[in-house]
């Protein structure tokens, strides 16, 4: 491999992307590969958008990717999906949940939550894997894995060996909440 | 490794055992950081001018000492860092600048890079976290050999971008501490001054020829065509895309080396210089008498990424992908669920008054729904400004000028402001935020928490105590998580004459050492719900808005004489933390806690 390539997850603040997106970088690592990656944090980013960079190969100039050039978009909010399409290439898959978050603009009446959004990514990505994360999570028996859900799903779309994202995982988690996270992952990795 | 991470580890590695700063992004984690390594004295200081001042004596006594601020807290600290540059340090002195172009969380993106030719003293930049960790002992190493304070400036994505760095044995250091006295070089008075002003012309001079064999001043020949001279992250997005360029990558970004840049401009047919904000490189480069282009083709505002770098080089972008046009909402960042910030703001933007805000979660308030805050410049600004108004304003201000500013915010430098307002007499009223911690950076220890930097006990200032101290005399304390006591103790402060101060104290609803038991959360009874969209006024994240679509459906049937309504307001019970203000908010009864 001597392409870099990117993966951008994307969601709403607190939804956990930062802390998957380390680990999504240490299983890079892992597999003995260069990764950079690239998120702004401060500022209460609660509640507002959080986008994380990850890109990863044999060496790896810039942190962040350009546009039309991610492999990967992995938004954790529905709506937020379209936000950053334009940075998916061509052939890239997009991975989306299908919670949504309504921001304050649609709460007070002034803005619409836009509607038929899955459908909108499909008339544009082959590759497209919508996942009701939450339900998941919940499944798994802890809310909070919706990050190890998505994990799961990216993993299906990387050529890297099962053993090394378990290992990793293991590693990432206190013992009481690895097999939530297991399962969580798992559940992920199926879904389609 | 974060750059930030990766910057501490340098440091410890090299030796430093001394650091002292203020919270700041993209800055805080170096200090966070560098204070958790073995054997080293690490200490949140109450702003940027105290931490650079820390950082000189703990120098001039003959330690390397750290300096670690936002850019913004170079302002503040830039007063005693002028002068430091003609005394010179007996130890080692870096001062770590951490710019925010695009000004992901910054009220400005000044660029720092001026501070070092304004103050004359050298600065290295770095483009990744292995770079971060090797230059900072660079820094150090410069800063004791030519007897100077040095800079280390990052910009937020090197600061919080991750990347591979190999790890080194940490220095065994050598204690070289002492009480030397040398008052021609430490008294700054103009006798003293004037001959050091001449040492420090000196000293540029060496650094310039320095610059010319630094090794990370350095060139990668590869196409006679295309020269790019760039520095720190813009490197790697110019890299990412032009890499059969040839490139001067300077390591060290003030003083420049003229030679090798001759040298360089004379290998390639063409020179682009790629920097992020000012053209700082680029002018200097310009009046060598080298013909390059930089701001002509690549913007002055905003971060770049590779893509603005490819734009700005080849004129064109691939022709983009038609991708749907759907109008996507905003999604600006929030005060979170139960954040004490809201019961205030919420109050004063209902009232009509002028508030002058600060820097700190809170100014998010300006926003809608709450639009609680109608100015905000910078750190202690709120105070001043609101003695200011009312002293301008006169009778025409009377009980309409509030000013607000948080607990760590007010410690960094609104106490000074605070005792003008005392001392000169005017009418508004000042609200402190005390939310118990410096929450905007992420839950700093400041000298009102009782805690330092290191986790150690200390005194933690009683600040009641400290602003009748400082001369007002009406002071009070309110629970922002109830709006009624907030509202009666605001509109009965604006109303008394004189200065007063109001302490709007509970604990920042993400701060666990303070955090209360945990709250039932609240639901919203559909059947009393009248849709009047109240609730939503507070703008807290987890009430939503959802239409009613059929209004016959046998659940709004049952409404009590509510036909009219549209839709009908809910609470997300995984995000709710139990406030409560939604519930002092309804007036139709329909919220209330979760039974069970």
């Amino acid at each position: 491999m001597t392409e870099t390539k990117g993966i951008l997850l994307a969601g709403v603040g607190g939804q956990g992307i930062l802390r998957a997106s380390d680990i999504l970088c240490s299983v890079f690592m892992a597999a003995g590969l260069d990764v950079k990656k690239s998120e702004v944090h401060g500022m209460a980013q609660r509640g507002g958008c959080v986008t994380s960079h990850v890109r990863y190969g044999e060496k790896v100039n810039s942190p962040l990717a350009k546009k039309n050039d991610i492999d990967i978009l992995v938004s954790f909010e529905q709506m937020d999906t379209l936000r950053y399409l334009d940075y998916v290439k061509e052939s890239g898959t997009v991975i989306m949940n299908t919670e949504k978050i309504f921001p304050p603009a649609v709460n007070l009446g002034e803005a619409l939550y836009p509607s038929n959004v899955l459908e909108t990514v499909r008339r544009h990505f082959v590759k497209v894997v919508s996942i009701d994360a939450a339900t998941l999570a919940l499944r798994a028996g802890n809310i909070r894995t919706v990050n190890t859900v998505f994990l799961g799903a990216i993993s299906s779309c990387l050529n890297l060996p099962l053993e090394l994202w378990e290992k990793v995982l293991q590693e990432s988690f206190p013992s009481k909440l690895i097999s939530a996270n297991m399962e969580a992952f798992c559940s992920g990795r199926g879904a389609k | 490794m974060s750059g930030n991470e990766a910057i501490a580890r340098g440091a410890f590695e090299c030796g430093a055992r001394f650091a002292a700063g203020y919270p700041g992004t993209p800055s805080t984690e170096i200090m966070e950081t560098f204070a958790n390594y073995p054997g080293v004295y690490a200490e949140w200081s109450p702003n940027e001018k105290v931490a650079m001042e820390v950082g000189i004596g703990a120098a001039l006594a003959g330690a390397k000492a750290m300096v670690v601020m936002k850019h913004v807290g170079v302002n503040v600290a830039a007063d005693p860092l002028f002068t430091a540059s003609y005394t010179g340090t007996n130890g080692a002195l870096v001062v770590i600048t951490a710019d925010d172009p695009s000004l992901h969380s910054s009220q400005n993106e000044q660029d720092n890079r001026h501070y070092a030719r304004f103050m004359k003293i050298p600065m290295l930049e770095p483009a990744d976290s292995q770079e971060a960790k090797a230059f900072i002992k660079l820094a150090f190493d410069l800063s004791e050999h030519f007897d100077t304070p040095v800079f280390l400036r990052t910009t937020t994505r090197v600061s919080h971008s991750k990347s591979v760095v190999a790890l080194d044995e940490p220095r065994i250091t050598e204690d070289r501490t002492a009480i030397r006295f040398n008052a021609e070089k430490f008294v700054m008075v103009p006798m003293n001054a004037r001959k050091r002003r001449i040492a420090v012309e000196d000293r540029m001079r060496d650094l310039r020829a320095f610059a010319e064999t630094f090794p990370e001043n350095r060139m990668e020949l590869n196409s006679p065509d295309v020269g790019i001279i760039t520095a720190g992250i813009s490197y790697h997005y110019a890299k990412d895309v032009f890499p059969e360029f040839s490139y001067l990558k300077l390591g060290m970004v003030y003083p420049l080396p003229a030679e090798m840049i001759r040298t360089f401009a004379a290998r390639v047919r063409k020179i682009y210089v790629i920097e992020e904000l000012d053209p700082f490189l680029e002018e200097q480069i310009r009046a060598l008498g080298i013909e390059v282009t930089g701001k002509a083709i690549f913007p002055y505002t905003g971060e770049f990424d590779p893509g603005i770098v490819e734009q700005a080089i080849t004129g064109s972008r691939k022709a983009a992908r038609s991708l749907p046009e759907i109008p996507i909402p905003p999604r600006p960042p929030n005060l979170c669920p139960g954040c004490p910030h809201r019961g205030l703001f919420y109050v004063l933007g209902k009232l009509k008054i002028f508030v002058t805000g600060d820097i700190g979660c809170y100014t998010l308030s300006f926003m809608k729904p709450l639009e609680g805050m109608h100015s905000c410049i910078c750190m202690g600004a709120s105070i001043g400004m609101a003695h200011g108004m009312s002293k301008a304003l006169g009778e025409k201000g009377r009980g309409k000028i509030v000013g607000v500013i948080g607990d760590s915010t007010f410690l960094h430098s609104g106490i000074t402001p605070l005792l003008n307002m005392a001392y000169n007499r005017s009418d508004a009223v000042i609200v402190i935020c005390d939310n118990r911690t410096t929450a905007m950076t992420g839950m700093q220890e400041h000298p009102a928490t009782g805690f330092t930097l290191q986790g150690e006990r200390t005194l933690g200032v009683d600040l009641v105590a400290l602003v009748k101290t400082l001369g007002i005399e009406s002071v009070r304390i309110v629970d922002p998580y109830d709006l009624q006591a907030v509202r009666i103790a605001i509109k009965e402060e604006l109303a008394r004459p004189g200065p007063s101060v109001v302490v709007s104290r509970h604990a920042c609803a993400l701060f666990k050492r303070e955090k209360v038991a945990s709250r039932k959360s609240f639901r919203i009874d559909p059947k009393k719900c009248i849709g009047c969209r109240l609730c939503l006024g507070l703008g807290c994240p987890p009430i939503a808005w959802t239409a009613v679509e059929n209004e016959s459906d046998s659940r709004t049937k049952e409404t009590e004489g509510n036909g009219s309504r549209d839709g009908v307001a809910v609470i997300d019970q995984n995000r709710c933390v139990g406030c409560g203000l939604c519930e002092q908010v309804c007036k139709s009864g329909a919220i209330a806690e979760e039974e069970g």
